[in-house]
Parts: C-alpha cells; structure tokens; sequence
C-alpha cells in the first residue's frame, strides 16, 4: 500500500484523528500522589495517575514517576515499579498486576455487541530487568454487569532495554460495553501472578465469563519479585481503534491533568500555602463553619474525600455535608465565640487531602 | 484497601441520614459518599458482604 492509500485509510478508521487514544496519562506525565513507597498488599492508584497497582504477598515495592525513557521517542517520564524487598517464593494466591481501567461511557465507539464491533490495538514501551512472558488481560464489562475476559501474552527479549510491544485486542460481537460512568474495559498487565490465577488452560481464544480464575493468566510468566534488583518502567502506553499501533499521541499536560482530575484531585502537600481552608467569623460556640470545595473538573462519581493530618483554627470534628460530583461542603465545629474559627491542610510540605473516584 | 473503623455520618446541614461513611482508609481519615458509583463505597461493601467489616451507627 502507498503512503497516500496508507494515510487514507487511517483517516477513513478515524485512527489519524486526535483524541485517538482511549488511556489515560500514557505517557505518564501526571503524578499527583507522587512516589509512593513500602507496597506490600492491597490495591490501589499510587504512582502516575490512573494506574493501578495491585498485589498480593509478592514482596514489597516501590511506585514512582520516572525521568528514565526510551530515547528519541519524545517522552519525559516513565511509571517505575522497583522491587524493595524480594520474594523468590510464589504463592497460589500471589500477584503483582498493574492495570488501567477506562469508563464504559467512553468505548461506545468501540460498537462492542454488534457486529460491526471494531478490535483496538494496545502498545507501550516497556523496560524489564527480568526477561521472560508478561502476561496480559483484556476484561470488560457489559449491559448486564457481566464480566467478559481473554488473554495474551507478550515477551521481555532483553534485560533492562527499552522495547516497544504492540498487541493485537480482538473485538467482541456477542457482547457489549455497559454505557456509563462505571468500569467499561479493564487492560491489565499480570506481571506475576501464582497457580490460583495461572494453574489451568489460559483462555486466549475468546471472551468468556464465569470462566475459572486460573485460565486468567498464562503459566509462562516469570517471577518479577524474586530479586530486588527488578525494575520495570513503562510509557508510551496506546490502546486504540484499529489493527495498527500508529505512533503515540503526546498530548498537553493540561489537557492529560483534566482529565486524570476527573477521577483523583489531591490539594497539596504544598511547602507554604495553606489549602482546602474554611473559616467563618467570630460568631458563637459550636457554630459550623463551612465552605464549598470546588474540583477543577466534574467527576466520575461523588469522590471519598480524606485528608492526611488537619489543622484546626479554635475549631475541631472536621466532616463532610453531601456532596456532588464538581464540589462538596466541609465543615467543623466552632469552639469559640469571640475569634475566627476554621479547619485547613497546612502548608507545611507534608499533609494533603484528596478528593478520589477513581474506577 | 486497608479500611478501618466505619461509621456512618449524619449530614449537620441537611439532616440526610447515613450520607456518608467516616473511615481511616490506608492510614487517612476518609469520608465516604454512600453513593454506589464510589469505589470506596463499594469495596466496604464487599468487605462488609464478607463478614471482615462492621460499619457503626452514625452518633
């Protein structure tokens, strides 16, 4: 095909549109929580915004941003997992994922459930101290809650080398994405992961649901926590419409911050500036003083709202009235009546709050 | 998710009754929006469903 036909059918898929990218923060521009160290279990967002870390008893790591990067591609930063404490034993129930999850809402396009149901493409670079299998899931969900999942897998060729992978995401016909603000797609990367997950016959062949947790993941993988010298990063991170990884969208940073607030916006730690404040005049004892806090943007659902450590001004009970999803009221307890009462997160360099509706 | 100590709360404002949860969420004082779309919500839920979790009445 010449470059002219070739152009013409990238525009004719919409590939050569902008906007083509269904992640969020590829390239890992974003980092509101910063680096977040002493991961030994649970889930959650720790490192560049809207990826998801989870993992069970698989050693203890260490999520952070990146400056290390493939070079001559444009990016800036990488999301870096570095193994702190190695575990060279993998348990049935081990795992180490990390995982993006993206709004129903936004995959209509995807046509997912008809037949004229379009298959994406995923690439990314990906930089691995351990060589070997990296198993990979694509799990959706449809109209009816319904979970559906098929595998993959791809490999690390080289220790500690930048390369660029590109997988193929097959379509679903028989099945749609539920069209909401709930968890459309999931793209997860099951980096390590024990027999629990990896013991039966991997499902690549097709979109299954119900099936046994342990066609999930392929029994090739290898084990990422068995030294603490295991780094892996990872930018440049692409799913889109079509059969081919066109070259990765940079985008500007406020548009990528926008829309990472949607789901997480944190207000501070700032080295002097005070934030999230509200304080009310001189007034009487146990009046509430109150103020709105507006996000930056609306988000995904009405957020869980936390804060680190608060600062009370002749005040105390902090708490929240009902919110919404572009701002919410808080408040405490005045305990005085001749001076001006209030609550704040110091700017002192180490308290925050945050205000997460994350997937 | 490391969730700790749960209660509902009571909106001061509006007199909403249980409008959201009051938790220590991996380490954090939290506050919880009884709201469905909430993944926080939904995982003490789950936890709740579990048996590993009580949420307490609101004061």
């Amino acid at each position: 095909m010449s470059k002219a036909a070739e152009l013409a059918a990238l525009i004719g898929s919409g590939q050569a549109q902008g906007n083509k990218n269904l992640i969020i923060n590829g390239a890992m521009n974003v980092a509101q929580r910063g680096t977040t160290s002493s991961i030994t279990s649970g889930t959650g967002n720790f490192g560049p915004d809207r990826f998801r870390f989870q993992i069970n008893d698989l050693g203890t790591w260490e999520l952070s941003q990146s400056t290390t990067v493939p070079s001559g591609q444009g990016f800036s930063n990488s999301l870096k997992l570095n193994c702190t404490t190695a575990d060279t034993s993998v348990a049935a129930a081990s795992y180490l994922v990390l995982q993006q999850r993206i709004e129903g809402q936004n995959l209509q396009q995807l046509k997912w459930g008809t037949s004229s149901a379009e298959k994406l493409t995923w690439s990314f670079w990906i930089r691995s101290t351990k060589t070997g299998t990296i198993s990979i899931e694509f799990q959706h969900k449809n109209s009816s809650s319904a979970y559906y999942n098929r595998g993959s897998t791809f490999t690390i060729d080289s220790s500690n080398t930048w390369e660029k992978k590109t997988i193929s995401v097959p379509a679903n016909t028989a099945q749609n994405i539920i069209n909401d603000n709930s968890d459309g797609l999931y793209v997860t990367f099951w980096l390590t992961a024990g027999s629990n997950w990896t013991g039966g016959t991997f499902n690549t062949s097709a979109y299954v649901t119900g099936g046994a947790a342990n066609t999930r993941v392929s029994s090739s993988i290898v084990n990422h926590a068995d030294s603490t010298s295991n780094e892996i990063y990872l930018t440049g991170v692409q799913l889109e419409i079509g059969d081919v990884a066109t070259a990765f969208e940079h985008e500007d940073i406020g548009t990528t911050l926008a829309k990472c607030q949607r789901y997480y916006f944190q207000y501070g730690p700032h080295p002097s500036v005070a934030t999230f404040r509200h304080f009310n005049p001189a007034y009487a004892n146990d009046c509430y003083c109150s103020a709105v806090q507006s996000f930056p943007v609306e988000m995904r659902a009405v957020p869980t709202v936390a804060y680190s450590a608060i600062t009370y001004q002749n005040a105390d009970n902090w708490g929240t009235s009902s919110g919404e999803r572009n701002q919410i009221l808080t408040y405490s307890m005045s305990t005085s009546a001749t001076v001006i009462s209030g609550a704040y997160i110091a700017g002192n360099g180490t308290d925050y709050a945050y205000a997460n509706a994350e997937l | 998710m490391k969730i700790e100590s749960p209660q509902y709360q009571n909106d001061p404002f509006t007199g909403e009754k249980n409008h959201c949860i009051k938790a220590t969420i991996n380490g954090m004082t939290a506050f919880v929006p009884t709201d469905p779309d909430n993944s926080d919500y939904a995982e003490i839920l789950r936890q709740v469903d579990a048996g590993t979790l009580t949420i307490a009445d609101a004061d």
